[in-house]
């Protein structure tokens, strides 16, 4: 099962140069980029980790494209997404957030059902991936 | 029969709109002739390079990483912004900005600071220069411990990976330049061009003394123009002296010593101050340096080449 988040999640991955006009992009409104990274699969039950520090005061995307390359190397398996920052006073937010690398295979989710008092029935997903330890997952 | 294909060279330029970075150049630099010249060269061979390019004849960049030696205070970093321009106007790099950095802004204070200090810096800078002012400081044989050689390390392969996306220039005072090449033989044959900027003359730095004084808004009267080139002479023999910024310091202090005038001379007769008084530097306020007694200008609060 496909996870999505973030901008582009129901498009084809992006390519490179797809990637590097999206910085063009951000870097043309001013915004910061940064890389991060995370091997769970729901986007809401962590925050992703850090790859190094946001990039301030880059004017090309080939810096970014570079912290790009590197955590792939290093988590060729893992999600990482790509965020730009605005930091204008008042808005002080990402402003756009996309996925740039996803696991090969990713296992999905299974229904469960708890059966509670009062003959209430409560349904929960659960990521098959995360039967796993951290790091061992993809 | 082969096709022959011609490619003009004039449009290149043209559309580059270089020629127009060149005149400014000869323009707004004075003196500088050998620097100008090469300066000619290097976009000449961008140019012909391009067109070979577009020809198919050529497919790799060629190396644009450049060495700007000479004294303090002779036009180096100006002419790095200049470069930057050319380069940008003839598609070598892609933004055209230049990053000025120097020993600092690349080498950290401790173990696994200095790494992501000069990453940090080479992101800034790519697609642009990155101008690296006494790049000489980087290397310390003297302590086998010192962060320099990782920064090093960084440098060199990023400027030989990423050629495409930025280009370094290394500059600083000559001999100490040639030292650093020596030692370091990977930055020697990683630079293609190497240019040389001669001090300046007397007449040069007095020429350059109007045109700065022109561009605060000020004007010499003929009798501080005459001082202005004694001090020059005089300051010159001194040690320190730091060409064209040595100059701009002086010409600070002569303002300062002309809104003094101004403002003695106000509260004494209290009459109106014209609009010509305001404009004019006169042969006291020049005078006036402790050059001509003999003594040294204060040591110039931005030049950090001083011991």
């Amino acid at each position: 099962m496909r996870v999505t988040q973030g901008t582009f999640s129901f498009l084809p991955d992006l390519s490179d140069d797809e990637i590097r006009a999206q910085i063009d992009y951000a870097h043309s409104n001013g915004w910061a980029c940064s890389v991060e990274f995370t091997d769970d699969p729901h986007p809401r039950n962590v925050y992703w980790e850090m790859w190094e520090l946001p990039m301030f005061g880059l004017k090309d995307a080939a810096g970014v494209m570079m912290e790009v390359a590197a955590c792939r190397k290093a988590y060729p398996t893992h999600y990482i997404k790509l965020n730009a920052f605005d930091s204008t006073r008042g808005v002080e937010s990402m402003c756009m957030s996309f996925m740039i690398n996803r696991p090969p295979e990713e296992s999905g989710f299974g229904l469960v059902r708890q059966e509670c008092s009062g003959r209430v029935i409560r349904y929960t997903t659960h990521p098959y991936s995360t039967d796993k330890p951290p790091g061992k997952r993809y | 029969m082969d096709k022959v294909t011609t490619v003009d060279l004039r449009a290149i330029l043209r559309e580059a709109n270089v020629q127009e970075v060149l005149d400014q150049l000869d323009r707004e630099l004075i003196g500088l002739a050998p620097v100008k010249r090469r300066i000619r060269e290097i976009a000449a061979l961008l140019v012909v390079s391009r067109a070979r390019k577009q020809m198919g004849l050529e497919s790799v960049t060629p190396t644009l990483h450049m060495s700007f030696t000479g004294n303090p205070g002779t036009g180096k970093t100006t002419v790095a912004l200049r470069m930057a321009e050319i380069l940008h106007r003839l598609g070598y790099v892609r933004k055209g900005h230049l990053v000025a950095v120097t020993r600092d802004d690349l080498v950290g204070q401790y173990i696994g600071h200095t790494a992501p200090k000069t990453k940090d810096v080479l992101k800034r800078a790519m697609g642009g220069v990155l101008f690296i002012d006494e790049a000489y400081y980087l290397y310390r044989p003297e302590n086998e411990r010192d962060y320099g050689q990782e920064a090093i390390e960084i440098l060199l392969q990023v400027m030989e990976n990423q050629r495409d996306d930025l280009v370094v220039i290394l500059a600083g005072y000559k001999d100490r330049m040639a030292t650093f090449f020596a030692s370091n033989p990977g930055f020697k044959s990683r630079i293609a061009h190497h240019v040389d900027f001669p001090d300046y003359t007397g007449d040069e730095l007095s020429q350059i003394a109007q045109k700065m004084v022109g561009e605060m808004n000020y004007e010499f009267d003929p009798a501080a123009l005459t001082a202005m080139r004694e001090y020059i002479d005089l300051r010159a023999s001194q040690p320190h002296f730091a060409n064209a910024r040595s100059i701009r310091n002086a010409l600070d202090r002569a303002r300062m010593r002309q809104a003094n005038r101004l403002f003695d001379a106000a509260l004494n007769h209290d009459a109106g101050t014209t609009s010509s008084a305001l404009t004019s530097i006169t042969a006291a306020d020049i005078r006036a340096s402790r050059v001509f007694q003999g003594g040294e200008d204060p040591p110039a609060a931005d030049d950090k080449r001083q011991p």
